[in-house]
């Protein structure tokens, strides 16, 4: 044993040797090698949500030539996260990493970044700043869109138009799905309302189900949610026999009688938009954000649950988002009172990332 | 192994039984592996995939490279302490599974001290010994806390120190969401960054922390005190009995709270360089298990101070190669929990193949009548 740190000296001193040979070279080929992508997830692939939303993603890059896909789940927001990424760039060969939690930014994609000019790193939530390193970035899809199109199909697959929503925190991008699915039913049918219950975490199944049973009893008959896995949700409001609306990735084959359609990221455009400019050897963009105006958002199959005129609704509102068509057009007011929205924004303006307030016709607080 | 102790201590003193006993305690532990690989094997297998491949990537994942055997060690580094924090404690016989909340209160503590310090540009030569301090004495006084308890209360230590835990962590997430977080932290709450000045680096021609370091000097120094000194004789001897102890006049009050102190202080120092060497700033990710998998690691170890290091490096290796294993062999994050309930589930049933398999015995028979 007492050998042994010599042994590791001597060892990353030809490690470090060889890497210095070995840059120049790889540099050169990068230009038209293959693609390979390391992805990230803090949960299981198959959560029924975020993380199963970007393996979906990664499962229909496989199936593009020349990029070579590697995974790992699981992956808890420490340095463990640093060690998965820098394995992945080591032993797989990854040239572009992506890190699908929003915990693992700071400090570990940025430092890495640092250490690997030459490997490009994403992140999927916007954090990248222009003092952050050139070969770091962001993407996001404003899911609220999809939610939106949720609402106006819920505005006539209801029939009471009673909507509820189980939210996770009353941070901006929940509470801004929260007032797209009311103002998306509000277009179908003007007496729709959404009643909210905050669970508080990410994940807590138990309160999840609590929260669904009580929305029900409350006489809501459409469920949908913004919590990181919302099988329990989706199971619970199938098992009570109302109608649902998904959120991050499909749930249709959980709710095989009730659901109507679901909200949806399209990581796919994104990954393969990034394979696409590595493979070319063209720059990776820093700062990305989307919807349905880019390709980055879709809707879940419709399912039993829909009617055929929240179908119809359903698919000219997204027609209308594909256009650009602003979702909050003011002035509209919270449920307090006071106008908040005095006038049409577009759906990027930044004056719409900074939502604290639940519109009027939703039920509930945010404290 | 009592009943060896206890008998003629003249001949254990005999070189060639030392060595026996020596052999003895690697050949165990080793065996005890290799039957855990067989016992996973014939797992994969069942489940259609390689063994040859699993451990081949295990090799590459966790040892194959410079860079795997440091990817391994960054990711041992905190099992060390934590490993220390149950294993000292149990030498005295008590079952402390509180590591988690020392090492994350140790953490606060420090990133909570530095604020000030860093605000008012303190050098980092002494904010980070303070900081150190801080960690130290606040995972000692919480593990101490259930010692005292333990002793002057009679209340068990097992379940105020899984209690005390809880509380750590709702303490560390009551000041990190309210009073002392960053306004800039919006979207995940944490203590204001200590600013890269202030950060523990890496030890020298490595990019491992000098958590690492500071684990293996504390295993040699805890193992020198519990198997050299008075004190660590009087502990181990409350530990076999504590009644006796206490006829023989021993302070077993002191010894017990001490020997929390200790472990709490391993943790509280653990909770430092997590701080000050990877997040520079206390959040929720201080939370990360490593105080729980702390009590695996020591377990296994068999509460020797010693061996606690290549058992956690054995740790990090496992987890090393866990992700490699998922990207290559496409299997899910849980086969290397699999793996780690194999091997912890044997290493305990080989506990009891001490003192008999005969080749290990001196003199069999006759000397032990």
């Amino acid at each position: 044993m007492s050998f042994l740190p010599l042994s590791r000296r001597s060892l990353l001193k030809a490690g470090a040797a060889g890497l210095a040979a070995a840059a120049l070279p790889m540099g050169f080929a990068r230009a038209q090698s293959p693609v390979t992508i390391g992805a990230v997830y803090v949960g299981p692939r198959d959560d029924f949500g975020w993380n199963q939303a970007h393996s979906v993603a990664m499962e229909i890059l496989k199936g593009v030539p020349g990029v070579t896909v590697v995974e790992e789940e699981n992956v808890p927001e420490t340095d463990a996260v640093t060690q998965s990424m820098e394995s992945m760039i080591n032993l797989d060969g990854a040239n572009l990493i992506l890190a699908t939690s929003f915990g693992y930014y700071s400090p570990f994609v940025v430092e890495l970044a640092k250490k690997y000019p030459d490997v490009e790193f994403r992140h999927a939530a916007p954090l990248w700043k222009d003092t952050d390193p050139k070969n770091a970035g962001s993407y996001f899809p404003y899911l609220n869109q999809a939610h939106y199109v949720n609402g106006v199909a819920a505005g006539l697959a209801s029939p009471t138009g009673k909507i509820g929503f189980v939210a996770a925190k009353p941070i901006p991008s929940v509470l801004s799905n929260i007032n797209s699915v009311l103002l998306g039913a509000r277009s179908t049918n003007p007496n729709a309302t959404v009643q909210v219950i905050f669970t508080g975490e990410w994940s807590l199944p138990v309160r999840e189900a609590e929260a669904t049973n009580a929305l029900v009893d409350a006489g809501c008959d459409v469920i949908t949610c913004h919590v990181d896995s919302p099988k329990v949700v989706i199971e619970t409001a199938e098992g009570r026999g109302v109608k649902t609306l998904g959120h991050n990735a499909s749930q249709a084959p959980l709710a095989p009688k009730g659901f109507i359609t679901g909200a949806e990221y399209k990581w796919e455009t994104i990954y393969k938009g990034y394979a696409d400019n590595i493979a070319k050897g063209e720059p990776l963009p820093n700062f990305m954000v989307g919807g349905y105006n880019n390709d980055m958002l879709r809707n879940t199959a419709y399912g039993a649950g829909a009617t055929p005129e929240a179908i119809k609704a359903a698919d000219a509102a997204i027609a209308e988002l594909v256009k650009g068509t602003p979702i909050y057009a003011g002035s509209l007011k919270d449920n307090t009172g006071k106008v908040v929205i005095d006038k049409s924004y577009d759906n990027y303006d930044p004056f719409l990332d900074g939502m604290n307030y639940l519109l009027e016709g939703v039920q509930g607080s945010l404290t | 192994m009592t009943v060896q102790t206890a008998g003629p201590a003249y001949v254990t003193r005999a070189p060639n039984v030392r060595s026996l006993k020596l052999a003895e305690s690697f050949f165990i532990p080793i065996a005890a592996l290799v039957v855990s690989a067989l016992l996973f094997s014939v797992f994969l297998l069942i489940i259609g995939k390689s063994p040859v491949d699993f451990f081949a990537l295990v090799w590459t994942g966790g040892f194959g490279s410079s860079f795997s055997f440091q990817n391994t060690l960054q990711r041992s580094a905190p099992l060390v302490l934590t490993g220390l924090a149950f294993a000292v404690p149990a030498r005295i016989g008590l079952t402390i599974i509180g590591g988690e909340g020392a090492l994350v209160l140790g953490g606060f503590a420090a990133a909570a001290v530095a604020i000030p310090l860093v605000t008012n540009g303190v050098p980092p030569f002494l904010t980070l010994p303070l900081m150190a301090i801080a960690a130290m004495a606040t995972g000692g006084f919480w593990i101490g806390l259930a010692g005292w308890l333990r002793h002057y209360r009679g209340v068990n230590e097992t379940i105020s120190s899984l209690l005390l835990s809880y509380i750590a962590i709702a303490i560390m997430n009551f000041f990190v969401e309210g009073a002392l977080r960053d306004p800039a932290s919006a979207n995940k709450p944490s203590t204001m960054p200590i600013g890269d000045a202030y950060r523990v680096g890496a030890m020298p021609f490595t990019d491992v922390h000098w958590g690492l370091g500071a684990g293996v000097l504390l295993a040699i120094v805890l193992y020198i005190l519990m198997s050299r000194t008075t004190f660590g004789f009087a502990a181990r001897m409350t530990g076999g009995n504590p009644r006796a102890a206490l006829a023989q006049g021993l302070p077993v009050g002191f010894l017990v709270v001490t020997c929390c102190v200790i472990a709490g202080a391993c943790a509280g120092l653990g909770g430092f360089f997590e701080v000050a060497a990877i997040h520079g700033q206390a959040n929720a990710s201080l939370v990360a298990g490593y105080g729980f998998t702390g009590i695996l690691v020591a377990f296994l170890a068999r509460h020797n101070p010693l061996a606690v290091v290549p058992v956690a490096i054995l740790f990090g290796a496992i987890a090393a190669a866990g992700g490699l294993v998922q990207r290559r062999m496409g299997m899910p994050d849980a086969t290397v929990l699999v793996l780690q309930g194999i091997i912890f589930v044997v290493l305990l049933t080989s506990e009891t193949m001490y003192g008999r398999l005969k080749f290990f015995q001196p003199g069999t028979g006759a000397d032990r009548t």
